[in-house]
């Protein structure tokens, strides 16, 4: 006998023995993994990265904190300002001051009450430049704030603000007890929401309970878990054996996973807009021309359909559903490249133009396809979009710094035109240097959309702001996305926002 | 009597990992620094353009930017000194009970890997030298270079998904249960992943084992031994496995330390708390007191992995020991 034969049965047996051990182990599991008598879980891919609202721009904590605390107005389904802490407010004749009813016996989650103080407290710290609050700009035309009695508070402002209500409704101005400080609120958020904090592993869990003080009609749901799973396919294999209930994904190729999977999908478009955005302070495109040029190369839903397998819709500036901007009408509607050539023999420049552009890699699934896409695009109408790909922070560090004439760029949309881009596109907007676009003109609608509270008014100036940017061509708006809903089938009750909101989660119950 | 101290072989290895420990926390700090961004553009990404210059100055201050680079540096080494690692803003923890929690896990996978490797890759290497460019060799090496070119992230996602497509099974699903606290979940929750370790890691043991094992077969004492007749159970286990162990001993002791570093993919495809994911939220938030600490701890426990495997040597090789 060879030594050969005994050492591989050796082997077969030591392997045999592994593998009994291995299916041991599995066979432990005993009962399928089903947790649906446990918490209702919601798969995210990273924990929040702060847990104090006025400083939460990151999605997952913003989502998790707006079911935690309560803001004076809020947003309904279809993006209407209702009332929130606030029953009811009403506008002085010269726009100057406006008076905020709170709702009575309303308590924090720790059980004190909620009231004027409160307000007067949260909104003072917000507009307080050393708090650091990143929705302290929104407060810029507000000058005082007194508690008139604990059930009214006044606000007098500098000059007519029709988008403060709106404004307010954003967990960013959430409404906290002046008893609390950041660094407490940082470990035990205590909010008014329809839930409360109810502990956490970092970077693994979070876990909300029912708040038993909220003002509204109760969480239907008495537990809701935030489940760290930092991989999205390993989201959706722990939805199909019944572990995680929901999650919200907004690459296409992975929602279409989710469908085939036989998980409930729903599409949403989204508030935020794909954009190249072109820095008019800087290089060729300062000038009006070149800008109109690059606009009429582009078919924007070539970009949307190579870039993003046409999940998603074709859009001017304004996305909010009250004030959408209506595509059509810009100077190409559709591609027209003797148009383009037309501009950029009018800059002088028939023997083509480049442009350096940025991009990032990682922040969003289809960054560098767009890219890639405008480019083709582009290269047949003689410009060329040199395009750099950056690591995100890098990315961000150039954007901020307003240091690109053209950046590939997925920004973040609001209900309200005048806190959308007011900010960007007005000579003393905070984000002006960045946006490089500015005219007196649009000095001058901004100011009347804020000082006009009419709503068909408000439409029509709106109108006219978008127009402004798509003839100026200020930039180049692209598409909207959505962002997909994924939900076991035994979920009901939950409603999918264009913000990405799960303020929902309150009327979600398990069918 | 101090030219004796430092010609002490205990005492110029601990001067070396010392040294060595100082130099990666210096190139650490300055690496970090050296990558675009900061805490602050992390946190706020493109909203931190809309700072105004007192907002920035506050949170410059929160996070103890304001200080200049030496001062951040030393400051860091002092309480290093004592015992303090830093403080993560993002979980709200220090970075010591961070660190306490994810190297346990880390520490387990790495055991476990490291298991499921010798396991398949022994066998296998022996199978493969019994009979060099047989079959079975061919068979063994095949299953070595599959180890070897097989990516984690795929063999990783396709088991996840199969298994929970399936049969419905997946434990890392349903939230990280610590090993004492509930660890019959534990171990389920960590079978996959270390499944899916320990193969990439068979590999190179199993192509270790072979060559090894060929050297030492050709070895006289080896004839001698079968000459005397010693059954081959007893020959390829006591003479030429023992003989052959250095080696595979080496390279196990270098995949043991690799591991401990933290397997970033299979920590994030299994969702396992690891020290990689620690390292690696810590780097995408700019929260440079916790990457520094904790790479500063993967260091150390890679010298002491190494420490520990040269020790092993004398108790495997006596002509190490004299």
């Amino acid at each position: 006998m060879s030594v050969g034969t005994r050492a591989r049965r050796g082997t077969v047996a030591t392997i045999g023995i592994a593998a009994s051990v291995a299916l041991a182990l599995a066979g432990c599991s005993g009962s399928p993994q089903s947790e649906a008598e446990g918490p209702f879980v919601i798969g995210v891919t990273t924990d929040p990265d702060t847990l104090f609202p006025w400083k939460a721009t990151q999605f997952q904590a913003v989502n998790v904190l707006q079911n935690i605390y309560g803001t004076l107005t809020e947003y309904d389904a279809d993006l209407n300002v209702v009332p929130g802490l606030a029953e009811s407010w009403e506008v002085s004749e010269d726009g100057l001051t406006v008076t905020f009813h709170l709702r009575e016996g309303v308590k924090f989650a720790d059980g004190s009450d909620f009231d004027s103080e409160d307000v007067k407290f949260s909104l003072d710290a917000i507009k307080a430049e050393e708090t650091a609050a990143v929705a302290a700009s929104s407060l810029g035309s507000v000058e005082e704030v007194t508690a008139v009695d604990p059930a009214t508070v006044e606000v007098s402002l500098t000059a007519p603000d029709a988008a403060l209500a709106s404004n307010l409704a954003v967990v960013n101005m959430a409404m906290l007890s002046s008893d609390d400080t950041e660094e407490e609120l940082n470990t035990t958020p205590n909010g008014t929401g329809p839930f409360a904090f109810d502990g956490r592993v970092a970077s693994q869990s979070l876990t909300l309970k029912k708040n038993p003080n909220y003002w509204g009609d109760a969480a239907a749901l008495d537990t809701v878990e935030f489940r760290v799973i930092p991989d999205e396919d390993s989201i959706l294999s722990a939805m199909q054996s019944g572990n995680v209930h929901l999650a919200v994904f907004d690459n296409p190729l992975v929602a279409q996973t989710a469908t085939d999977m036989g998980l409930d999908v729903a599409e949403t478009p989204q508030l935020s807009y794909h954009t190249l955005q072109l820095n008019a302070h800087n290089g060729d495109v300062s000038d009006v021309n070149v800008r109109l040029a690059i606009q009429c190369a582009i078919d924007r839903q070539e970009v949307l359909d190579t870039a993003a397998f046409g999940e998603g819709e074709v859009t001017g500036p304004i996305t909010s559903p009250a004030y959408k901007s209506d595509p059509a009408a810009r100077p190409c509607p559709t591609r027209d490249l003797d148009k383009s050539a037309e501009y950029l023999a009018e800059a002088g420049m028939e023997d083509g133009v480049t442009i350096d552009a940025i991009v990032s890699q990682g922040e969003y699934a289809s960054s560098v396809d767009e890219a890639q896409n405008l480019k083709d695009q582009l290269a047949e109408a003689n410009i060329e979009l040199d395009f750099e790909v950056l690591e995100s922070g890098a990315f961000v560090d150039a954007w901020i710094a307003g240091e690109f004439e053209a950046a590939i760029a997925l920004n973040g949309g609001r209900q309200d035109p005048d806190g959308m881009y007011g900010r960007y596109f007005t000579s003393d907007g905070n984000l002006n240097p960045v946006a490089g676009y500015s005219s007196p003109e649009l000095d001058e609608l901004f100011a009347q959309g804020r000082a006009t509270s009419d709503e068909a008014e408000r439409k029509e100036i709106y109108a006219q702001v978008s127009r402004e940017l798509e003839d100026n061509a200020a930039w180049i708006w692209l598409f909207t996305s959505y962002t997909f809903t994924a939900t076991t089938s035994n979920v009901d009750g939950f409603v999918p926002v264009a913000t990405g909101s799960l303020q929902y989660l309150r009327t979600t119950t398990f069918k | 009597m101090l030219r004796t101290i430092a010609r002490n072989r205990v005492v110029k290895r601990l001067a070396a990992a010392l040294l060595t420990l100082f130099g990666v926390a210096v190139f650490v700090f300055v690496m970090l620094r050296a990558i675009p961004g900061d805490q602050i553009s992390a946190n706020l990404g493109t909203e931190a353009a809309a700072l105004t210059p007192a907002q920035r100055a506050a949170l410059e201050s929160y996070y103890g930017l304001d200080q200049p680079l030496i001062t951040q540096f030393f400051s860091w080494m002092g309480n290093l000194l004592t015992g303090n690692l830093g403080f993560s803003s993002r979980a709200q923890a220090s970075v010591l009970d961070l660190t306490l929690a994810a190297l346990p896990v880390t520490f387990e996978l790495a055991v476990l890997s490291i298991l499921f490797a010798l396991v398949i890759g022994i066998p296998l290497g022996m199978l493969s030298a019994s009979k060099p460019d047989s079959l079975r060799d061919g068979l063994g090496q095949t299953v070595g270079l599959a180890g070897l070119s097989v990516p984690a992230f795929l063999l990783a996602t396709m088991l996840l998904s199969l298994l929970a497509t399936w049969f419905g099974f997946n434990p890392n699903g349903r939230g990280f249960a610590p090993l004492f606290t509930d660890p019959l979940l534990n171990l389920q929750q960590m079978l996959l992943p270390a499944l899916v370790l320990g193969f990439g890691i068979a590999a190179p043991i199993m192509r270790t084992t072979r060559t090894a094992v060929l050297e030492v077969r050709s070895d006289d004492f080896i004839r001698t031994a079968r000459a005397k007749g010693v059954p081959p159970r007893r020959l390829q286990l006591r003479h030429v496995l023992r003989n052959a162990l250095v080696p595979i001993v080496t390279m196990t002791g270098l995949q043991f330390g690799y591991l401990l570093g933290g397997a970033v993919v299979v920590e994030q495809i299994f969702s396992v708390p690891g020290i990689g994911r620690q390292v690696l939220l810590g780097i995408q938030q700019k929260e440079y007191a916790l990457v520094q600490s904790t790479v500063l701890v993967i260091a150390l426990t890679f010298v002491i992995v190494n420490l520990l495997t040269d020790l092993l040597y004398r108790v495997i090789d006596p002509r190490v020991r004299s």
